[in-house]
C-alpha cells in the first residue's frame, strides 16, 4: 500500500499526513507542479495554505499539474482524501461539492471536537462504526461548509454526508453540522478536521488512524 | 482594455464579514447603516474582453457563494 501526499506551496500538514500513512503502508511526497502520481494507491491533499489562500482558499491551487493528474486518478476511481485546505481544494476543484466559507465567528478555531461517522462505507470510513465518534481535532478560518439546499437533500439521499459534528461540536457554522462529504462515486472524501493530528495517542487521541487504515484495508482487498 | 470585475458574497448566505462591519460602524458613531456585505475588486488589463465573464466563472469568482459583476470595460 503506497499513499501519495501532495505538497503545494504553502502546505503545513504535508509531514503529519505522511507519518499518518507510514503508520499504515509507504508514503510519498507529490511535488505540485509534478505530474507524475509515482503509481501511489491513495492520495492525499492535506492542510495548510496553498498558494498562500490568494484570491480564495484552494482557488489556484486546483490548477496545479498535479491536481490534473489527481483529478483523473480520482475520475478513474482512485480513493483521494481531502484534509482542511486539501477539502477546500478538492470543492473548488469540482470534486467534491459545495464551498467552505469564513467561519460563523470570523474566528482561526484550533480544538479539539467530536465527530460522527455517518457513512461508513467510504474508503476512508470502512472499517469505522457506522455512529461512531471520532475525537480529532480542527484548525481553520474558512470551515463553514456550504451547498444549496437542493443540493444537499440530493447528498444526504446519496450517502454522500460522511462525518458531523457531533451535536453542540459545530464549531464553525456548517451546515447541517457536516464536518466532511464525499463524492457521488464515494472514492472522494473531504473533511475540515484533521485526522492526521490524531493518529497517536501521544496527542491526546489516536481517533483518527481509522481513516488511512481503512484506505490500506481497502487495498490489501484489490 | 481595462477590466473591473466586483465580487461580492450571494445574497442569502451568511457574511459574518459584513456583519462585523455593519457592528463596528455604530461603536465609531456613524448610525443608520444596515445591510453591509463585503466583496473583493479585481482589476486588469485584458486584450479580449469577451473572455472576461468566463474567466469570472472558472477562476475570479465561486458562482456557488458569490455573484459577480464586471463594472467596466474601458
Amino acid at each position: 500500500m503506497k499513499f501519495g501526499v501532495v505538497r503545494f506551496p504553502g502546505s503545513c500538514d504535508e509531514v503529519d499526513a505522511v507519518l499518518a500513512c507510514e503508520q499504515q503502508g509507504e508514503a510519498e511526497i507529490l511535488w505540485h507542479g509534478d505530474r507524475d502520481l509515482k503509481g501511489v494507491d491513495a492520495v492525499v491533499v492535506p492542510g495548510g495554505f496553498s498558494y498562500g489562500d490568494y484570491l480564495r482558499v484552494g482557488a489556484i491551487a486546483q490548477f496545479s499539474p498535479v491536481m490534473e493528474s489527481v483529478a483523473e486518478f480520482a475520475r478513474d476511481g482512485g480513493p483521494v482524501l481531502g484534509i482542511c485546505n486539501g477539502f477546500q481544494v478538492l470543492c473548488e476543484a469540482g470534486l467534491l461539492p459545495g464551498a467552505l466559507l469564513p467561519n460563523t465567528e470570523l474566528r482561526f478555531l484550533c480544538r479539539q471536537v467530536d465527530v460522527e461517522v455517518v457513512n461508513a462505507g467510504t474508503p476512508f470510513t470502512s472499517v469505522c462504526e457506522q455512529g461512531q465518534v471520532l475525537s480529532i481535532p480542527v484548525k481553520h478560518t474558512t470551515g463553514r461548509y456550504y451547498a444549496p439546499d437542493d443540493t444537499l437533500a440530493e447528498m444526504e439521499a446519496a450517502g454522500q454526508v460522511v462525518f458531523r459534528y457531533v451535536e453542540s461540536w459545530n464549531p464553525n457554522g456548517s451546515v447541517r453540522d457536516i464536518a466532511g462529504v464525499s463524492n457521488r462515486a464515494g472514492n472522494v472524501v473531504g473533511l475540515m478536521p484533521h485526522p492526521e493530528h490524531a493518529v497517536d495517542p501521544l496527542t491526546g487521541s489516536a481517533d483518527g488512524a481509522c481513516l488511512f487504515a481503512s484506505a490500506a484495508a481497502r487495498a490489501v482487498a484489490a | 482594455m481595462r477590466a473591473r470585475v466586483l465580487i461580492r458574497p450571494k445574497e442569502g448566505i451568511l457574511d459574518p464579514q459584513g456583519q462585523a462591519v455593519e457592528r463596528a460602524l455604530p461603536a465609531l458613531g456613524f448610525d443608520g447603516v444596515a445591510n453591509v456585505h463585503v466583496g473583493r475588486l479585481v482589476e486588469f488589463d485584458v486584450v479580449d474582453a469577451s473572455q472576461v465573464p468566463e474567466m469570472c466563472e472558472r477562476l475570479l469568482a465561486n458562482p456557488l457563494i458569490e455573484d459577480y459583476e464586471v463594472l467596466t470595460v474601458e
